[in-house]
């Protein structure tokens, strides 16, 4: 925890977006986490994507549900919607939120413990409806907030601090997302910024579920030697499958790669996706490949990072529901509640 | 063999390089005295005002003269011009400390009443030999002060009017000193070296100062000699109260601080009215913006880009002065050029005019033969560290050093001679055997998220001081005209200091790159990247670090094969870096930059 604030002065040449605003207007409040919590690091790439976007604060919903991950919404985007929800119902709230009013930009951060646990049924349903959000998971292995039992997605053999070693197969929360329908799947890591905040630019863009798994090292419970979810280990065996960049206008050919390719993905709104394959072979297109990487890298122990997965033409909720393109919360009553009549001729419809 | 350019990474910081952190200490760095800024600004905010003060005249002697009267080259230079636009306002806090001190008595040096047997001869009681005594008599040296006027404190008693400097506060800086243990010589001056040198002293030091006006050579000016005035000459008759006022419309030619100080002076010795005339462009006047500011505030007019060409007179009465119009023209090389204006020449109506246009170095009364060497600007040749002259047992410094500077520069010139008149003395070599600088660096940290500072940043706006009343100030030379910080405004004042004495120290082995650091820092100062020559290094980092002059502080190697770097241009030295290292890696510690002194031999 930190007790003194940050103070609101900045660096002279901070630059300012389109909005007239800079990195810091996209700040929330000063962290309570521990200090050199990964969970913080995540949050400022979303300050950062944010404000390099500049996207309007006000027009995003910050939901979570309960955990250490889940705090992090206070820390970023200060003048934005939120709602801090019950542990694991992060999905259901914001699915609501995102119902009601689809020009919401809808960021759900949740942690291993909330969504590959307590709401392993409410990540596997928002998945398969498919909402328009960015479902971003702070994962680092283990229960901080309780003090360092393993979650659900530590991996079998890791070791708690105590170097006892963890007997259970972990949960992929990656894997399950490709199976599930989700239209955009990347995992990344904490420390590296580089990687992490294209991605999480890429993500806000993407029409569809967007789903980011981080490895957030916990530096309290989950930073030591046999421990795969610590700083050392991930920096070891991270192993990007494809680099996402968000540009916009003409995209920039910097240098030509010996290896690895380069595609680009036009965006709904005109800015490009470029997308730089480490590995040539892979196809950020194929889903089966996708799962088919993701479990060939656990299993050689390397963690595969990168975005793994896009579908650029995929649907979301609101297509599947065939909702008005009006957010309903600026319909009018009418259109609404059309009455008495309208609903005799529904119910009339299905005798 | 073909030439290579060398491309190559920076070296890891060396921070135990006294140099390293004192140059982050900007306000300090940039102190001629090297005084410690940040720790007597401290110790205002805890109300103890007597250490502040003893801090500050142990380093710069004259801390209540300097509080009223310093050049501040600390405030340009202060961080917070750079973060924040206002710096701190170091004088005027320095000022508060001497205002509200307390006993001294069981904080002064103790002097010695057995000698060393080493007689040492000090010429001009100003501020350059008045230090060197302070220096020097706890060590048990003899010390004569020789000075033609009847009180001690040279040009800061001649040339600083009493509105800026009361007569008291200045007695009381000078007398503490003489009150160690001077023999004083007063009130006959010193016309030949030879005579003096006669006597044997063991060493010589000369501290006169630069005592000549310089005159103009118009047309007209030997007709009117009686109504031209030169101004330092004229200032120092004002102070002994040999002029007691000015009559009819007063022209002052000049651009620096005498200029201010004869216009300001005018105003209140009666003159009907006064305007100073500037042969060059307002902002590059030699006058300090503050000084400019106090002249306006009392409604004196600066004209500028009007170089004087003829003195008017009728019969040998002064009329006016012609003076031609020009405008200043920025070169390619950024100097300014001035070319004509093409406007008439302008005639301005006055019955005196006082000279401010710079001083020299006048030294008749140095026989040439005592093998002492002058330059051809009346400067004697000086070794820079020792101020040795050619002559082994004559030493020089202030401004008959290197030519005009300022009591500030007086004190460090001072320090410098008398590790050098010791060494001498003593036999030993002057150069060699001089006391090393050095830094000491403590740790801040007293617990958890507890600090041993104030490392809250408070974005308060630089405080103005309170100032007499308009109307009493004006018609009395004696009235003080800034009242100066009361203690609670010094409080106030003295919570915008940004500590950056308290560095912060990064150990390479304890990071774990978590980038917590990164995140946290308000001002985009530290990041984690390849190491790369300097100017490609400066372009790679959070925030690119384009101001030159100050350094990177590069780590080893780590892990990962990158390296820490942080910019220190605008570190707030708010301490959140370290507060969110989970592993100590940053730390705050108070670096003390030991700037040698006599004191430093501990002998």
């Amino acid at each position: 925890m930190t007790f003194v604030t940050k103070p609101r002065v900045h660096h002279p040449n901070l630059p300012i977006n389109e909005l007239g605003l800079t990195r810091r207007d996209y700040e929330g409040s000063i962290s309570t986490l521990c200090a050199g919590c990964g969970h913080d690091s995540v949050s400022a790439a979303i300050v950062q994507a944010c404000a390099e976007l500049s996207l309007p604060p006000h027009r995003f919903a910050k939901v979570s549900g309960i955990g250490c991950s889940s705090k992090t919404p206070s820390y970023f985007l200060n003048r934005s919607h939120g709602f801090n929800s019950v542990h694991g119902r992060m999905p259901s709230v914001i699915t609501g939120a995102n119902l009601a009013n689809r020009d919401l930009m809808c960021i759900g951060v949740s942690g291993d413990g909330d969504s590959a646990s307590i709401g392993l049924g409410q990540f596997a349903h928002v998945v398969r409806r498919r909402t328009n959000m960015l479902y971003l998971v702070d994962n680092n292995g283990t229960y901080g907030l309780t003090k360092g039992q393993f979650s659900a997605t530590n991996d079998k053999g890791s070791t708690s601090k105590k170097g006892a070693p963890n007997l259970y197969e972990p949960i992929d929360l990656v894997s399950m997302a490709l199976q599930l329908g989700a239209s955009f799947v990347a995992r990344s890591f904490s420390g590296d910024k580089r990687q992490l905040v294209p991605l999480i630019k890429a993500a806000l863009k993407h029409k569809g579920m967007a789903f980011i798994d981080v490895i957030s090292p916990c530096v309290a419970f989950n930073n030591h030697a046999g421990s795969t979810k610590s700083f050392e280990f991930v920096r070891e065996h991270m192993q990007s499958a494809v680099q996402a960049d968000l540009i916009f206008g003409q995209p920039e050919i910097t240098a030509d790669y010996a290896q690895g390719t380069r595609e680009s993905i036009t965006m709904p709104d005109g800015s490009i996706l470029q997308l730089y394959k480490v590995d040539a072979d892979y196809d950020p297109y194929d889903r089966i490949g996708a799962l088919t990487y993701v479990q060939k890298m656990h299993e050689e122990g390397q963690v595969a990072t990168g975005l793994l997965y896009v579908d650029p033409d995929a649907v979301e909720c609101h297509d599947i529901l065939e909702t008005t393109a009006t957010p309903l919360n600026a319909l009018s009553e009418d259109a609404l509640c059309p009455g008495n009549e309208a609903l005799t001729a529904i119910n009339q419809g299905c005798r | 063999m073909p030439l290579f350019v060398a491309h190559v990474a920076m070296e890891p910081t060396n921070i135990f390089d006294p140099n390293y952190f004192h140059k982050v200490v900007d306000c300090q760095y940039a102190c001629p005295a090297h005084t410690p800024v940040p720790e007597y600004i401290r110790l205002i905010a805890q109300e103890r005002y007597t250490q502040a003060y003893m801090l500050n005249w142990d380093s710069n002697v004259f801390p209540g003269v300097l509080g009223r009267t310093c050049d501040r080259p600390c405030e340009p230079a202060c961080r917070r011009v750079r973060t924040e636009e206002t710096p701190v306002a170091i004088c005027r806090l320095k000022r508060a400390a001497a205002d509200n001190k307390g006993d001294l008595t069981p904080y002064l040096p103790h002097v010695p009443t057995e000698k060393n047997g080493k007689r040492i001869a000090l010429i001009g009681a100003g501020p350059a030999s008045l230090a060197v005594a302070r220096d020097l008599l706890p060590f048990g040296y003899e010390v004569h002060l020789f000075e033609q006027d009847e009180k001690g404190g040279g040009f800061m008693r001649s040339q600083i009017p009493a509105f800026r400097l009361p007569e008291e506060v200045l007695d009381e800086e000078v007398e503490r000193i003489l009150d160690m243990g001077v023999h004083c010589h007063f009130g006959q001056a010193i016309d030949s070296l030879k005579a003096l040198m006669a006597q044997d002293f063991d060493a010589y030091f000369v501290g006169t100062g630069a005592p000549r006006g310089r005159d103009l050579e118009l047309t007209g000016r030997d007709q009117v000699d009686e109504y031209i005035h030169i101004g330092i000459d004229w200032l120092s008759s004002v102070a002994f109260g040999h002029v007691s006022e000015i009559k009819g419309k007063v022209i002052v030619m000049g651009g620096g601080n005498t200029a201010m100080d004869c216009c300001r002076t005018s105003l209140r010795l009666g003159a009907e009215s006064v305007m100073v005339v500037v042969r060059s462009a307002f902002e590059v006047m030699k006058a300090s913006e503050w000084e400019k500011e106090d002249a306006m505030r009392e409604g004196i007019p600066i004209i500028n880009n009007r170089p004087p060409k003829e003195f008017v007179h009728e019969n040998g009465k002064l009329k006016g002065v012609l003076f031609e119009c020009v405008t200043p023209v920025r070169g390619d090389d950024g100097r300014l050029r001035y070319e004509p204006s093409g406007e008439p020449e302008e005639f301005i109506e006055c019955d005196h005019v006082l000279m401010a246009i710079g001083q020299d170095n006048h030294c008749p009364w140095i026989e040439r033969d005592l093998g002492i060497n002058f330059d051809k600007w009346d400067c004697p040749e000086l070794d820079e560290i020792t101020l040795q002259s050619t002559n082994p047992k004559v030493f020089f410094g202030g401004d008959s050093a290197f030519g005009p500077e300022n009591i500030i520069w007086a004190s460090a010139h001072a320090h410098r001679a008398a590790i050098s008149i010791h060494l001498y003395c003593q036999g030993r070599d002057l150069k060699n055997d001089r006391p090393p600088e050095g830094v000491n660096l403590l740790s801040t940290k007293m617990g958890v998220h507890e600090w041993a500072y104030d490392a809250a940043h408070d974005p308060a706006k630089r405080h103005l001081v309170p100032l007499v009343e308009h109307e009493s100030s004006l018609n009395n030379l004696e009235v003080e005209v800034e009242l100066g910080f009361d203690a609670q405004l010094a409080a106030q004042e003295a919570q915008r200091c940004l500590n950056c004495d308290v560095q912060t120290v990064f150990s390479d082995n304890l990071c774990i790159e978590c980038d917590a650091c990164v995140d946290i820092c308000p001002m985009d100062c530290i990041s984690f990247v390849e190491n790369q020559p300097e100017a490609e290094l400066r372009q790679t980092l959070t925030a690119p670090a384009l101001n030159a002059e100050q350094d990177l502080y590069v780590s080893n190697g780590l892990k990962t094969g990158r390296v820490m770097v942080k910019d220190e241009d605008v570190c707030l030295h708010c301490g959140l870096c370290a507060e969110r290292c989970p592993t100590n890696a940053w730390d705050m510690q108070r670096s003390v930059v030991h700037v040698p002194q006599l004191g430093s031999f501990g002998e």
